[in-house]
């Protein structure tokens, strides 16, 4: 399927106000930060995660850990995929009971992968809390879940796309809006 | 990587891309099984049959464990309390399980062919868990998968495999596995029991087991298959014994790091010694232990999501 680029919302300089603001918020609410661990979700919520984490250590000197997680597992939406999730390690390699997890996703739109996420780390032991941190909110909510820290709400389209793209991954730092194109 | 196939009868209709994509899930699901609560949602509600005609303790209890931590209800077919008994023929059972809504079916079998047989009448996904001296798909991946965990890598490895190869459902599926993933085999047994039609897979055969496993980095023992003999193929266990049986003086021909894999059961003392079989050259129990990650990854991309487009 073909997509065109409606609008690009943000660029590298922008990206990296957001995460700085985020990172303030952040510390200013945990005074314990060593009770404080990150898990990202694949993706690219892990490459959000790990940006987090070096900016906590330079503000405070602090090593929070940081896991990765794969919710495909606890995903309730399987038979509605087409496209077929190939399923990647979950890497957590830390007792995260008692601890205040931080979870982070690029953007949040039914809110159903947080929910698969949730799921998954109760299984894996009894956190004290969790806080979410999602770069992006793009709305249509299904689910009564909401972001602590949100880096940007974008009132979107069902029809539309965001697409998030990290450095890491795709060479540079950018936020766009993208749409199918109709095939007469 | 996706995934498109609707059962899982033999290596032989897999890709080396397929091979590669199991082999990745399953490194996924290692985690599952060691972990405190050893349950994940993916297939809940889903009905899963082990259709068991032919004894197995390793196979049918690995596929139990693997759906059960992937919350799938499994029932055990019990051929000695069936009407199998009574002479229900096999299509009959199958068509009467399926009838209580199973989504797939397990099926170990006497005969090469009845998963491929089973897979023309039926809605569900069929899965072979061996049939006959044809093919057993799932020890052929949970070996490569053992393989790619103490190696790293394929392309270039020297793997013997020694015994029973005529016999052998799983050397079959091994050949046609590792072939596919590009290592160099070699095989090893008594002239009867070892068929030379396999050169178009580029294997290589020697009689003589002390030259085969030369610099070998895997070495693979097969069972000697009573059940399977129809007459004396070698003239004796105890000549067999002699030539084929895995021992230290032989092993000092093979590198250093070398891998001894069975698939078993192990007849003791036959194949290889006691001594053998527990060192830590042999990766046997990791065998047994991988092959529920495996047949859990196999499980996840055969039932996982609805019938797949081919989009995006």
């Amino acid at each position: 399927m073909d997509v065109k680029i409606k609008a690009r919302i943000m660029d590298a300089k922008k990206i990296k106000r957001v995460f700085q603001r985020i990172t303030t918020e952040i510390i200013e609410r945990n005074r314990n930060l060593n009770q404080l661990v990150i898990v990202g979700i694949r993706t690219r919520g892990v490459h959000i995660a790990r940006r987090i984490q070096k900016l906590i250590k330079n503000l405070e000197d602090e090593d929070v850990p940081l896991g990765i997680l794969d919710a495909t597992l606890y995903r309730d939406d399987f038979s509605d995929l087409n496209k077929q999730h190939i399923i990647k390690k979950t890497e957590i390699g830390f007792d995260i009971s008692d601890k205040d997890i931080l979870l982070v996703d690029d953007v949040i739109f039914t809110g159903r992968t947080i929910r698969a996420a949730m799921d998954s780390l109760f299984d894996l032991g009894r956190p004290r809390s969790i806080q979410l941190l999602v770069f992006i909110d793009r709305g249509h909510r299904e689910l009564p879940i909401q972001a602590d820290y949100t880096g940007k709400f974008l009132p979107t389209s069902r029809r539309e796309n965001v697409k998030v793209r990290l450095k890491e991954l795709d060479n540079i730092d950018e936020v766009l809006i993208t749409e199918p194109i109709e095939i007469q | 990587m996706p995934f498109f196939h609707k059962h899982l009868l033999g290596i032989q209709d897999l890709s080396k891309k397929d091979i590669l994509t199991i082999l990745e899930t399953a490194e996924s699901m290692e985690g599952i099984s060691t972990r405190d609560v050893k349950k994940v949602p993916v297939l809940r509600g889903k009905t899963i049959i082990n259709l068991f005609l032919e004894p197995s303790t390793r196979t049918s209890s690995s596929f139990e464990l693997a759906a059960k931590r992937l919350s799938a209800d499994i029932i055990n077919f019990n051929r000695q309390a069936s009407s199998v008994l009574k002479g229900e023929s096999l299509r009959d059972t199958v068509e009467n399980l399926e009838a209580m809504y199973a989504d797939a079916i397990i099926i170990r079998h006497t005969a090469a062919g009845a998963p491929h047989y089973v897979s023309t009448f039926c809605r569900s996904h069929i899965i072979n868990a061996g049939d006959g001296a044809h093919e057993h798909p799932t020890q052929a991946l949970l070996d490569a998968y053992t393989i790619k965990q103490k190696k790293k890598k394929f392309e270039g490895l020297k793997v013997v495999i020694v015994g029973d190869i005529l016999h052998s459902r799983v050397a079959r599926s091994n050949i046609l596995c590792l072939h596919k993933l590009g290592t160099h085999i070699i095989l090893s047994g008594p002239p009867a029991l070892v068929p030379e039609s396999l050169e178009k897979f580029k294997v290589e055969v020697n009689y003589d087991m002390d030259r085969a496993v030369e610099d070998a980095d895997v070495i693979m023992m097969l069972r000697i298959q009573k059940e399977r003999q129809q007459k004396n193929s070698y003239p004796s266990i105890r000549e067999y014994r002699f030539l084929y049986s895995l021992t230290e003086k032989k092993l000092k021909k093979a590198k250093k790091k070398v891998i001894i894999m069975h698939p078993g059961p192990v007849n003791k003392g036959v194949e290889l010694t006691s001594d053998l079989a527990s060192s830590d050259r042999s990766v046997i129990l990791k065998q047994v232990e991988n092959g529920v990650s495996v047949r859990m990854a196999v499980l996840y991309l055969l039932l996982g999501g609805k019938e797949r487009e081919a989009t995006d």
